[in-house]
């Protein structure tokens, strides 16, 4: 056996690459290997029952893979044994399975199951592992399968499998980007994970799939900077790469008013020295400064973001990182985000790296390099360093004296051209060239030295190696073109030279340099050109023509002496075998030598020839290489390598640093809650109207108060609001103590807030989890958002609890009615369930509609048939939260514009009012409600800095001069959305602030209805068909059965009016988008088992698309 | 991330490939090839090399070149040092990262590969959680396997990689329960003609080498720690603590690993345990070059110099040399013009010599550059910095080990320019 294998090792080896179809496996047994039927005697081990014999086989086939040889026939005979019970079997089974699953796709499919089991093992390893092999077999057909697992390994409950779950991610992105939303929802959901185990593949999945949504890591960040000492050091390295970009993007550049660093400096230390304790003083001092004069940024002292400042100290500790990766990291990120004084921190972890495996030093010193240029003062200490060791390989040499170059300066260029001289002499002769280019860049950079150099470099012309002398006379040319007066005598040495020197670069740049400065050798010039001619033919192209070029220019100068010679070269040169010399020659002839063809040209050859021509700049080749994100590939190459994330400048404002708040959970509030109960009950009665800031207010009254209220509001609406200021002003006395007492409180809490920062995330992921667990099924992304939102909720319920008090009998019977109608499943719920109840209650019964509101009421088309039924329908929406469930008809959704905790007290939700915007008929009339839930009054509130789409427009509304604390106001503002659902980006400014916010309305809302009859609808239907219609089956879902449900669910979605029908299985609705006002038709034929069909028609057709997906969405649900 | 892994010999055969995403064809390695040809020297090849579809990171360790494919922007560090500790794994496993050597572990070399990396990122690079998963072979191992059919891959699931502390394993039981420390300094200097110190600096790093039973807590404390001002921690290190008190603290991985490794920049005052004489001359016309070198102890506090290695590459020029050495042999290759001198222990009594003259090439000019020599030589017993372990004590546990600390200096990049 052994002498066997022996010999196939042999033949193997021979017949390596020559014929792979018959892969001749040097492992297998020379007996059983004929050449038809190959492997049998692997597939026989394989299918017999003893283990030792099947992972004899799997090793051999192992072997051959990992030799690069074909072992894919063996497919079906492998794939059986992916149940088998011997660990290692199993392990080689799954490394061949990954191996060939992509080009046996079908047979792969066999052993799906198998994983699909150990997907739901006990055993967390088990489940992580067959997660991890699942994910890794790159078959299109089970994308769905991975897409369902990844999900719910992104949930599991160990650690160890979510972390699996994030590396499948980008395996599933590459197998199919279509998944990318799907996944963005996993990445976002995985982001949340507290784990520093799940922590650096997530953001490495964030990096793969979704590096362009940075928004993800607003919440996550600060617990990313904490925990990031403790994650595993590959996971480090991405995360740091990720935070610099991240940084980038949202903080200012400390570095940006250096000029006033002298001015400020002391205010600066100040605020240097607590900014770390007092963070809350120190954003309430920048709020200020902003507030003060946003124009005159350049002019207030910078001072840095507490986060920003988070970042910095977090990382510093990880330059003493084994890993080398990790240090440069930091370095980078430093380097980036650092304040130039402390940048300086790098430089002694990098020098360290030095002393690493080459490849190590090799990518280090291209970065130091860069660096060097930028910030010489960093790595002046570490000089020595740098110098270079003969044992040391070339490439590492010549980039050490990139850095010594880049170093030099006054004070140490005696000691670098000490080090240079020794380099002279090494044997290494690229190394030398390098060397003696860097002392010409000395030259220039440094004037003092110059001479110095030149002579030293005039010595070295003397030097017996060809190519020294080269380099030298190469560079001495570029130093000579500074200034070549004083130096007439070593162009006189090196014409000597042209009869040693063999090189035709030195040779060609020794005979530019005597043509151009031929005026200061006058009687050597025209003797080196006779020499020269006469070795014409012999010469490379490149002397030649500078042979041509000598000619010309002394012809010019000193026709008298050289008209001969210079007639004799070009003459040689005319009949050159290389047509590039030919054309010179002619072209220079033509010329220089007045004919009566030559025009006007031949007057102007002396300025031509003999310009003043700019010295050449000697700079370094790693200058503004800084640009590439250091320590990147992209860096390293200078060339930007695919999926390089630029890193972007810095910003001129800094965003809204609020976005890295992370919400301050429930249950930690409690205690504070219920003193501020107590407080409460004498609270003035002008705090009623924020009992109407709950987030479906807007919703509530729509539905109940549109059909008697639409016309009188708008009067009445003004005297209420007069009204209430008045009450205002009655209570104002009280309202003062009241205020600075709750002033007081919020200090308080806000004190507690940021201080223990570990503390307030872990509970808020608590709470995240909670919420969770509470909703499932609820759309991706709103996760943070309803959390929020039940926590304004609870705020503003706070209020009603007192109110409550006041209402009629009537409402409390209703109360209980709508209490009993859905009992509360968790104790923790009840109260904000019940409290959300008493508040739809309050709003449906308030009579006297806030006068603000009145002014939109929006249409309703359906009114529902009872209160109650509307009650339960409200009830229902608060709880779950989610905007897709059940809606009655006349419920507009509301939408988070700046949630209270992001805005400082401020919130603004908006709706769309399906109202036709009177000042422009093409715009969506958008319904925007502040509330004010801060201590003290906001002033000014407009919009400013509009962003928009080419095309879109923006109609604002009046500014809101002043929205006292505690109140609540309603505006509309019109958008022209251009029929796109592209985002409308603004600025909400309030006196003090500025707050980046968008609004993306949904397809729905981009239409108005149209009244059409039966007729008209088939006709248009008939007109736009093909392309324009888009037809889709659904299963309705199981709450929707029946045409009312479906009218609902449809004017629910899309702002369409019903078109009236002959059939009631089928309803029409019509409408046209409001900008183009293109028509669009739906209709939903509705079949007894449940199913229906959607016809959307529309000239747009993605709309149409778009429309069809929403409302297949809410049909289903 | 890291796509492929193709493993080259210095003959330039791919003898293993690996890919952890799809499969890239080994043809892709030609434009490595091309780099190799380009290069003079073997360690010249660059380390980057960008083709139209990829780009190839290498490292070249062992004389084997570790070839990685990606494919898109990845920090070339995060490659190459991950590569390095493929490097190193493979050497824990093996005892020798040789060609031979990964040819007759294929299997667990693609068991480790397989489990180092997961879609091309790093997933378990720590050696006691490879060694759970995957036991090293040794002798014993091989005949029982062979004999019985048992394999190498660990039956119990890997509950390391789940804990807090991922870098030990579980489980740990010795019945001699032991922890020793090597403190080993090695010392960079370049030496220029005149005898005169232009660099030196000393690396050091504290090798352990920990065989305790259970979870053992370490601190470990030293007379001087503010030699150490510029450090670099396994991660098990405490980092908070060394900050405050300057103690390490850690509880350590099971069996070898680098605890910190320090380095000493040359702005300290560094002493030279060495001094070299040397007289190497060319004169113009003859054919024939005088050679003189002595060596001799400076500044050892006592301790002998041992282990003294001297090589330099001599100019091209030379064609061969008639030497004499006082003690220890001396080669010289003719074709490389390396000159090797094994001096052995420095004797201060008597000091190490080498004397005689070189012939050159008849009829060419004197070599114009100088040789550099490259000394190696160690110290035991005495760490140059004059770094030193105070106590180490144990917490979390109830037996009592037995500790140990060695010293040793070791010539890293010593080089004297003539």
């Amino acid at each position: 056996m052994s002498a066997n294998s022996a010999f196939n090792e042999e033949k193997g080896g021979s017949s390596n690459v020559g014929e792979p179809e018959y892969g001749h496996d040097p492992a297998s047994g020379g007996i059983f290997s004929s050449d038809y039927k190959r492997h049998d005697d692997l597939k026989e081990m394989l299918d017999s029952n003893k283990d030792s014999l099947k992972l004899e086989a799997m090793k051999r086939i192992v072997a051959m893979i990992a030799r690069g040889k074909n072992a894919s026939d063996l497919f079906p005979a492998v794939v059986k044994n992916v149940a088998c019970k011997n660990i290692e079997v199993k392990k080689l089974v799954y490394v061949y399975l990954v191996r060939y699953a992509e080009e046996q796709q079908d047979l792969a499919l066999l052993s799906i199951s198998t994983f699909q089991r150990g997907l739901k093992d006990p055993n967390q390893l088990i489940r992580a592992s067959a997660l991890r092999v699942l994910s890794s077999i790159r078959v299109t057909i089970i994308v769905p399968i991975m897409m369902l697992a990844i999900k719910e390994a992104a949930s599991d409950m160990s650690p160890y499998v979510r972390k699996t779950a994030a590396h499948a991610i980008p395996k599933l992105y590459s197998l199919d980007p279509d998944q990318k939303d799907c996944l963005i929802e996993v990445i976002e959901k995985l982001l949340a994970d507290k784990t520093t185990l799940v922590a650096g593949s997530v953001v490495m999945a964030f990096e793969e799939v979704c590096p362009e949504r940075i928004d993800l890591i607003h919440k996550n960040y600060r617990k990313l900077c904490n925990l990031l000492i403790d994650v595993e050091e590959w996971g480090q390295v991405v995360i740091i790469n990720m935070l610099t970009r991240y940084a980038r993007t949202q903080f200012l550049n400390p570095n940006m008013n250096e000029s006033l660093l002298e001015e400020g400096g002391g205010e600066k230390a100040f605020y240097g020295s607590d900014g770390d304790d007092d963070e809350e003083e120190d954003k309430d001092e920048k709020d200020k400064k902003k507030a003060e004069a946003p124009s005159v940024v350049k002019r207030k002292p910078y001072v840095m973001d507490p986060d920003h400042r988070l970042l910095l100290r977090n990382t510093k500790p990880l330059l003493q990182s084994r890993n080398a990766a990790v240090v440069m990291a930091v370095a980078q990120l430093y380097f980036h985000l650092a304040p130039k004084a402390e940048v300086g921190v790098i430089a002694k972890a990098l020098v360290r790296l030095m002393r690493s495996h080459s490849e190590v030093q090799y990518v280090v010193l291209q970065n130091v390099a860069t660096m060097s240029i930028k910030r010489r003062g960093m790595f002046e200490p570490y000089l020595k360093s740098f110098y270079i060791r003969s044992t040391d390989p070339t490439q590492i040499k010549v980039l050490k004296l990139e850095v010594l170059t880049n170093l030099a300066n006054e004070t140490n260029i005696s000691t670098i051209l000490r080090e240079f001289q020794t380099y002279i002499k090494s044997m290494d002769k690229d190394f030398v060239a390098a060397t003696i280019q860097a002392i010409g860049r000395c030259a220039t950079n440094i004037g003092e030295v110059r001479d110095t150099c030149l002579n030293g470099l005039v010595q070295l012309l003397s030097n017996r190696d060809e190519l020294v002398v080269a380099e030298s006379v190469v560079v001495i040319k570029k130093l000579l073109q500074m200034q070549p007066e004083q130096h007439s005598d070593i162009i006189k040495h090196m014409a000597k030279l042209t009869d040693n020197i063999q090189v035709p670069m030195a040779r060609a740049s020794i005979l530019w340099l005597i043509g151009e400065y031929c005026e200061h050798v006058p009687k050597i010039a025209p003797d080196v050109l006779r020499k020269m001619a006469k070795t014409f033919t012999n010469e490379e192209d490149i002397v030649k023509l500078q042979i041509i070029n000598l000619a010309a220019k002394l012809y010019l100068t000193n026709s008298k002496q050289t008209k001969l010679l210079t007639q004799y070269v070009l003459n040689l040169a005319k009949y050159d075998q290389n047509y590039d010399i030919r054309d010179r020659a002619r072209f220079i002839r033509q010329l220089i030598v007045p004919t009566d063809k030559s025009g006007a040209l031949s007057k102007y050859a002396k300025k031509l020839f003999l310009a003043l021509k700019p010295a050449p700049v000697l700079e370094s080749p790693f200058k503004d290489r800084d640009h590439f994100q250091l320590g990147s590939l992209s860096h390293l190459l200078n060339a930007k390598a695919g999926g390089y994330q630029e890193l972007p400048d810095w910003p001129e404002a800094a965003p809204d640093p609020s976005v890295r708040n992370v919400e301050v959970p429930e249950w930690t509030k409690c205690s504070s809650r219920e003193k501020r109960k107590e407080k409460k009950v004498e609270k003035p009665f002008y705090s009623d109207s924020e009992g109407e800031s709950g987030p479906t207010e807007s919703a509530d009254s729509a539905s109940d108060t549109a059909s008697d209220s639409e016309s009188g509001s708008e009067e009445s609406g003004s005297g209420s609001e007069s009204e209430e200021s008045d009450q205002q002003s009655e209570s104002g006395s009280e309202e003062d103590e009241e205020e600075e007492e709750r002033k007081k409180k919020k200090e308080k809490i806000k004190a507690k807030k940021p201080v223990p920062e570990s503390d307030s995330e872990q509970s808020s992921e608590e709470e995240g989890k909670k919420t969770e667990s509470k909703n499932k099924p609820r759309r991706g992304g709103s996760d943070t958002e309803s959390g929020e939102d039940k926590d304004s909720e609870t705020e503003s319920s706070e209020s009603e609890e007192e109110e409550s008090e006041e209402e009629s009998e009537e409402e409390t019977k209703k109360k209980k009615k709508a209490t009993v109608s859905k009992p509360p499943s968790k104790p923790p719920k009840i109260d904000n369930k019940k409290e959300k109840k008493e508040m739809s209650l309050l709003d449906l019964d308030d009579f006297d509609p806030a006068p603000s509101l009145s002014q939109v009421t929006p249409l309703n088309n359906f009114l529902s048939s009872s209160l109650v039924t509307d009650l339960e329908g409200l009830s229902l929406t608060d709880n779950v939260l989610s905007p897709t469930t059940i809606t009655p008809s006349g419920n507009l959704k509301t939408y988070e514009l700046l949630h209270r905790i992001t805005g400082e007290g401020l919130s603004v939700e908006y709706c769309f009012s399906r109202q036709p915007f009177s000042p422009d008929p093409h715009m969506v009339a958008v319904q925007i409600q502040f509330t004010n839930s801060a201590a003290s009054e906001a002033k000014n509130l407009h919009i400013e800095d509009a962003k928009l789409q080419s095309g879109m427009r923006m109609k604002e509304f009046p500014e809101i001069e002043t929205l006292p604390a505690g109140e609540t106001v309603s505006v509309v503002m019109g958008i022209d959305f251009c029929d796109s659902t592209q985002a409308a980006n603004f600025q909400l400014c309030t006196h003090t602030r500025k707050f980046f916010v968008s609004i993306q309305p949904p397809v729905g809302e981009l239409m108005m209805p149209i009244f059409m009859t039966e007729n008209e609808f088939k006709k248009e239907q008939g007109q736009l068909m093909g392309m324009n219609e888009i037809t889709e089956k659904v299963t309705l879902g199981e709450k929707c059965h029946g045409e009312h449900a479906v009218i609902q669910r449809v004017t629910t979605a899309a702002n369409l009016s019903r078109v009236p029908c002959g059939s009631d299985k089928e309803c029409r609705f019509a409408g046209k988008t409001v900008t183009s006002g293109s028509l669009v038709l739906v209709s939903v034929v509705t079949k007894d088992n449940g199913a229906a069909q959607v016809t959307v028609n529309c000239e747009k057709m993605v709309i149409g698309t778009m429309l069809v997906k929403d409302i297949l969405q809410t049909l289903t649900q | 991330m890291i796509h492929s892994l193709f493993l080259v010999n210095s003959s330039g055969d791919i003898f293993l490939e690996k890919h952890w995403k799809s499969v890239v064809s080994r043809s892709v390695c030609d434009y490595f090839f091309e780099a190799q040809e380009r290069a003079s020297e073997p360690e010249n090849v660059p380390p980057v090399i960008p083709t139209p579809h990829h780009y190839l990171i290498s490292v070249l360790r062992h004389r084997i070149y570790f070839v990685a494919v990606i494919q898109s922007e990845v920090p070339p560090l995060f490659v190459i040092e991950f590569l390095h500790r493929v490097v190193d794994t493979f050497q824990d496993y093996f005892g020798v990262c040789t060609e031979a050597a990964i040819k007759d572990n294929v299997v667990v070399v693609y068991e480790l590969l397989e489990e180092m990396l997961d879609n091309g990122f790093p997933l378990a690079t720590e050696s006691n959680i490879l060694k759970e998963l995957i036991k090293p072979p040794t002798i014993l191992r091989t005949v029982v396997n062979t004999i019985t059919g048992s394999t190498n891959v660990g039956e119990q699931l890997p509950t390391g990689q789940l804990s807090v502390v991922p870098w030990r394993r579980t489980g740990v039981k010795y019945t001699n329960n032991e922890a020793y420390f090597d403190v080993v300094e090695e010392i960079d200097a370049i030496i220029d003609k005149s005898g005169s110190t232009i660099t030196a600096e000393i690396q050091g790093v504290i090798d352990a080498c920990v065989k305790l039973t259970g979870m053992p807590d370490l601190t470990l404390s030293f007379m001087n720690p503010r030699l150490l001002d510029d450090v670099s921690f396994h991660p098990c290190v405490r980092f908070k603590r060394w900050e405050a008190e300057r103690i390490l603290s850690f509880i350590p991985p099971d069996g070898n690993f680098r605890l910190l490794s320090y380095h000493v920049s040359s702005q300290n005052l560094v002493a030279i345990p060495v001094y070299v004489k040397h007289n190497i001359t060319f004169r113009e016309g003859s054919s024939q070059g005088r050679f003189e070198l002595t060596l001799g102890p400076k500044q050892t506090m006592g301790k002998g110099v041992e282990a003294v290695l001297v090589n330099s590459q001599l100019p091209r020029g030379v064609l061969n040399t008639n030497l004499n050495p006082s003690q220890g042999t001396y080669t010289f290759d003719p074709v490389t013009k390396l000159l090797t001198w094994d001096v052995g222990k420095i004797n201060p009594q008597k000091l190490p010599s080498l004397k005689g003259s070189m012939s050159l090439q008849a009829g060419a000019s004197k070599p114009d550059e100088n040789p550099t020599i490259n000394i190696q030589f160690k110290i035991q017993q005495s760490a140059l910095s004059g770094l030193k372990v105070n106590r180490l004590d144990m917490y979390g546990e109830k037996y009592k080990p037995f500790k140990g600390i060695k010293y040793m200096t070791k010539a890293g990049k010593f080089q004297v320019r003539t």
